[in-house]
């Protein structure tokens, strides 16, 4: 099967905004009291993030990850950062694919579309953990 | 040897991406198909496909000549007697046979020694052997430059060795691994000597009487051949006392309610109707290579060696792992700031194939200190033009991060 899209180029992924988050992640970095804290690789690629969260009271009051990735998961761990930081546990759980996308802005390809969704399946694993941790604590 | 020449016998070569010519630099991954090859495939189907070993109509006959034909210029081709070449499914398949059909050789507290340069398909059917029987793994480090430290061969292999299992050439980083040496040492602690040549066999002439190997194992997809089809050879008087991997039809020569008689080798190794096609195919692969000559393939890459390193270095931040001289033209590197996926991803849209990532070999890239890599690899229809507009596309795409 030939795959006929010769419009889609990658260099159309790069956009600034992408870049930008690339080169200067937000929340970079590492956080010694955080609540909870997982790393998750792409098998394929050996990518890797490790994502720290401070929660209160239902509520991600800070958010941390450090990454060894490509340019697509980086920016999208540093995109979805921002965007979860404030908002509950509940709220945050509630982020699905397509929200990443649009987030992003970008047409992502068949092969890159595990490096963009990393991140969010990283957020969802996280939060599970902590809340499983909870619940056995109770 | 005649590269334009060379190019025309493969079809695919002549496909254009997002409007560029392709450049096709994963070999290591997998090689093209000449015509040969294709029309070897294609003829058999349309004009002589039935199975083997059984019928006694016309095109039976013709499908057996040609599978057995096959096997002669395979097992040829890497100087083993006809019976010492097992045709499996490639060399993943041809290492978990050993690893299943030595496992009653393997006692608690045996060692298996590998190196820290090897693919998973080298690792984990030791790492399954060794978890089953209580033995233990040992590795045989590499150097900065990629190549191994031979210094510990007889350090790490004792008369505690059952099995001795390496590349002969590196997927990664194209180091080309002393393994007489390594065997010498092997067998003088009585171990057996195992040879991954899935990388080494289709550039460089493998013999495996002067290498002296008790195994080998390739495939033929990375050879000019189709996928799903490769061989494994063995010493004649070790295939004969080690038991059959899979059991079934055409490996047997008589059964009874109550047992059976095995097969002669190497039919013994190849239980039910085999990939006939595929053996024809690697049949024609053995061909189309012998017709253009090692010898030649051998020296055209060399030169694209030179060519790569003389181009590439002169990139800014374009950093290139492994050894600068007893190599393949397999090259790993990575430009600075830039992940690998990335530069993958921008040279395809410049028509330029090449792979990104581990490689299958994350145990070596831990070794190395490097997460992910490019990886460009060559074959003999490749050109020194190629080479410059791989820098070409990196630069490019250097610009776009910069």
């Amino acid at each position: 099967m030939i795959i006929d899209d010769d419009l889609n180029k990658a260099e159309d992924m790069y956009k600034e905004n992408i870049l930008d988050h690339y080169k200067n992640p937000r929340n970079y970095g590492d956080m010694k009291t955080a609540d909870v804290e997982h790393t998750e690789f792409n098998a394929l690629c050996g990518d890797k993030i490790r994502l720290m969260l401070k929660i209160e009271k239902e509520v991600i009051k800070d958010i941390k990850f450090t990454s060894q990735g490509c340019a697509i998961s980086k920016s999208s761990m540093s995109m979805l950062s921002e965007e979860i930081k404030g908002k509950t546990l509940l709220q945050a759980k509630k982020i699905v694919k397509q929200d990443v996308f649009k987030m992003l802005n970008i047409p992502i390809s068949a092969v890159r579309t595990k490096c963009a969704l990393l991140p969010l399946d990283l957020l969802k694993n996280t939060i599970k953990i902590y809340e499983n941790y909870k619940e056995k604590k109770q | 040897m005649d590269v334009k020449r060379i190019r025309e016998d493969f079809p695919i070569l002549k496909r254009e991406i997002k409007g560029n010519k392709l450049v096709y630099l994963d070999n290591a991954a997998t090689t093209q198909k000449p015509s040969q090859v294709i029309n070897a495939i294609k003829d058999y189907y349309e004009n002589y496909n039935s199975n083997i070993h059984r019928g006694i109509h016309k095109m039976s006959e013709e499908a057996t000549i040609a599978y057995e034909e096959a096997h002669k210029k395979v097992s040829k081709f890497i100087g083993s007697k006809f019976e010492e070449t097992i045709f499996t499914k490639g060399t993943t398949e041809s290492l978990n046979l050993l690893a299943s059909i030595l496992k009653n050789k393997i006692k608690r507290g045996d060692e298996i020694v590998l190196t820290q340069m090897e693919h998973h398909s080298n690792i984990v059917p030791w790492q399954q052997l060794a978890k089953e029987k209580g033995a233990k793994i040992k590795y045989i480090e590499v150097n900065s430059d990629g190549t191994l430290k031979t210094e510990q061969f007889s350090q790490i292999i004792t008369s505690k060795t059952k099995i001795v299992s390496a590349v002969h050439m590196s997927n990664v980083l194209g180091t080309i691994n002393q393994i007489k040496e390594l065997g010498k040492i092997a067998h003088e602690n009585k171990s057996l000597f195992i040879i991954d040549a899935a990388q080494s066999i289709p550039h460089m002439t493998v013999d495996v009487k002067k290498i002296n190997c008790d195994f080998l194992a390739f495939s033929a997809h990375k050879m000019l051949g189709p996928t799903g089809i490769g061989g494994l050879y063995g010493k004649k008087e070790l295939l004969e006392e080690l038991p059959p991997f899979q059991t079934g039809g055409d490996m047997i020569r008589q059964v009874t309610f109550k047992e059976a008689v095995w097969n002669d080798l190497p039919w013994k190794y190849e239980a039910g109707t085999p990939n006939i096609a595929g053996g024809i195919g690697f049949g024609a692969a053995i061909d189309y290579l012998k017709k253009i000559g090692l010898e030649n393939i051998q020296e055209h890459e060399e030169k694209l060696i030179r060519k790569t390193f003389k181009t590439l270095e002169r990139i800014n931040g374009v950093e290139i792992y492994g050894p600068r001289i007893n190599r393949g033209a397999v090259f790993s590197f990575n430009i600075k700031g830039i992940h690998s996926h990335d530069l993958a991803s921008l040279l395809d849209d410049y028509g330029i194939a090449v792979r990104a990532g581990h490689h299958c070999a994350m145990p070596l890239m831990q070794t190395m200190n490097i997460h992910s890599s490019v990886r460009a690899s060559f074959y003999l229809y490749n050109t020194e033009e190629e080479v410059e507009k791989l820098a070409e596309g990196l630069k490019k795409a250097s610009k776009i991060f910069a």
